[in-house]
């Protein structure tokens, strides 16, 4: 391995962690102004225009504030959990292909920072490590309530991952790969899998929902039963890092959706475009259409949480198992059934 | 069909429960997911009811009971005489003053012989009630002509406003009794 090759892709991977650190901020920015307007109010407008510094004094109020711990036997514990919540939310974009090729300074850089060919598997494992976070925190805290939400978190959590998992088999089945890169590619231009795989794409969606603990499935921090689930005890920059993780997370499994069902970086016209004006350009506007696919389903994570109210635990139980899991393993069945006869 | 008591609906929303069985697509809840969706959207794009505040005041009503004034007469005089009925009948004991006497001299500066050398009303306490605005026998105090709220401080001290924020200013007076001539 050379050293350009290194440099490379550390410069990749420091680009990467900052704009997933500067989408999550603005997320929280764009879930204020998003609530707002939905609810007919304006929203945060005081920090720079629009109130676009709003995130910068959050997180300098948050950094600010006193940090109280609770009397809990589990020190160490408890200052692990947010560190394992925001790893987690971090680690699982070094498989996402960002883009196509790249020609910069007579080098062909590929803008995924790396291209293992289990990536679909990795990001799995590192989802259902994320579980720990949650739970270690909830724990440490030695809280009924906060106990109470990890507990919550954590069983709807592996709940919702077997759905999950199954509603990517049948995708794997037709793509006949884990790689998110050969996925991507074979997506090309508008061959999108959300045309073969609507029913899949559905239950992905409301399993994504579940998995980043975001409304109508917000039951381990629901505020109105659990004061604030498992970070009730955290304080400053520690709740900081949870609400953090969690809009990481959110942006994500946005890409995960966009980059699995929606093309990635594909678009209509990306060949034209490819000859014509040549390949960074092509790149760069797909790196565009990937962007503008996930903030469309971080706004969609927004739109959908001041539209329908939370589920109720027996309910989520319900859906999870009783519906959504035999609903993948029929989608399986037919996915089967229709490359047997049509390929 | 006569219009039985229970079918009467005056306000046109009435709507007659029933608990038929749902439909397949009702069961689905997909669909009535995606209405809630196209309901949400539509209010996303609509005008929205906020008043900026500081920059923006909503309309006062000529009977707002705002922040005082202590009033001037036609000549520019300041009408309070520190006779402490306000005080009296505060019920948030809010106003406190203390009189002194007129020396020669300044007969342009208040009406009558006595006049309010310290006047304060302390803004946490008063709840702008306006039993000073009726109790005034001189004409000196009032809510209503301000057409301002007491605006937020950080300090307590802030709220307890002395004469200088609340006698009214000598060019108001001044265009009051142009606009009377």
């Amino acid at each position: 391995m050379d050293s350009a090759l290194i440099i490379e892709k550390s410069i990749f991977i420091v680009v990467v962690f900052a704009v997933t650190m500067l989408m999550a901020m603005y997320s929280t920015w764009a879930e204020r102004k998003v609530a707002a307007f939905l609810q007919d109010r304006v929203g945060p407008n005081r920090a720079g225009w629009g109130g676009l510094l709003q995130p910068l004094a959050d997180g300098l109020k948050l950094f600010a504030k006193e940090e109280f711990e609770p009397n809990t036997p589990n020190k160490f514990l408890f200052f692990v959990g947010p560190g394992i919540a925001m790893a987690t939310a971090l680690i699982t974009s070094a498989v996402i292909p960002w883009g196509d090729k790249l020609e910069l300074f007579g080098r062909t850089i590929q803008l995924q920072a790396t291209d293992i060919d289990v990536s679909i598997l990795y990001v799995f494992g590192v989802v259902s490590v994320g579980v720990y976070g949650i739970m270690i925190g909830g724990w440490a805290s030695n809280n009924k309530f906060s106990l109470m939400g990890a507990v919550r978190a954590a069983s709807q959590m592996v709940s919702y991952e077997v759905a999950m998992g199954l509603s990517i088999i049948a995708l794997l089945m037709m793509s006949g790969s884990l790689s998110l890169h050969d996925i991507t590619v074979q997506q090309h231009g508008m061959n999108w899998n959300i045309w073969y795989q609507p029913v899949g794409f559905l239950i992905f969606l409301i399993c994504a929902f579940a998995e980043t603990n975001r409304t109508p499935f917000d039951l381990a921090e629901c505020e109105s039963e659990l004061i604030g689930g498992y970070h009730t005890e955290y304080s400053s920059m520690k709740m900081g890092f949870y609400l953090f993780a969690e809009y990481a997370n959110m942006f994500i499994s946005s890409t995960l959706i966009s980059v699995l069902y929606f093309g990635g970086y594909n678009y209509p016209g990306m060949d034209w475009v490819g000859t014509n004006w040549g390949t960074n350009a092509a790149t760069l506007l797909g790196i565009g259409a990937l962007f503008a696919k996930i903030c469309f389903f971080i706004f969609f994570y927004m739109w959908v949480r001041w539209t329908i109210p939370r589920f109720r635990y027996d309910q989520l139980m319900n859906l999870g198992w009783k519906i959504l899991i035999p609903l993948s393993i029929i989608n399986i069945m037919i996915t089967g059934v229709c490359i047997l006869a049509f390929k | 069909m006569a219009t039985s008591i229970q079918n009467i609906s005056l306000s046109g929303k009435k709507k007659q429960v029933s608990n038929k069985e749902m439909t397949f697509w009702e069961r689905l809840y997909l669909v009535a997911i995606i209405k809630g969706l196209l309901i949400t959207i539509k209010h996303f794009f609509r005008k929205k009811a906020t008043i900026h505040y500081p920059e923006q005041v909503r309309e006062f009503s000529p009977v707002y009971r705002g922040k005082h004034t202590l009033k001037r007469d036609e000549q520019g005089r300041e009408n309070c005489t520190a006779c402490g009925l306000c005080a009296l009948t505060c019920p948030a004991e809010a106003i406190t003053m203390k009189a002194a006497e007129r020396k020669k001299g300044e007969e342009h500066l208040y009406r009558e012989e006595k006049y309010a050398e310290i006047y304060e009303i302390n803004m946490l306490r008063c709840i702008f009630c306006g039993l000073c605005e009726e109790a005034c026998p001189k004409d000196a105090i009032y809510l209503t002509i301000s057409k301002e709220l007491v605006p937020a401080q950080y300090d307590r001290e802030d709220f307890i406003y002395g004469k200088d924020k609340l006698v009214m200013p000598l060019e108001v007076a001044m265009a009051n009794t142009q606009k009377l001539n």
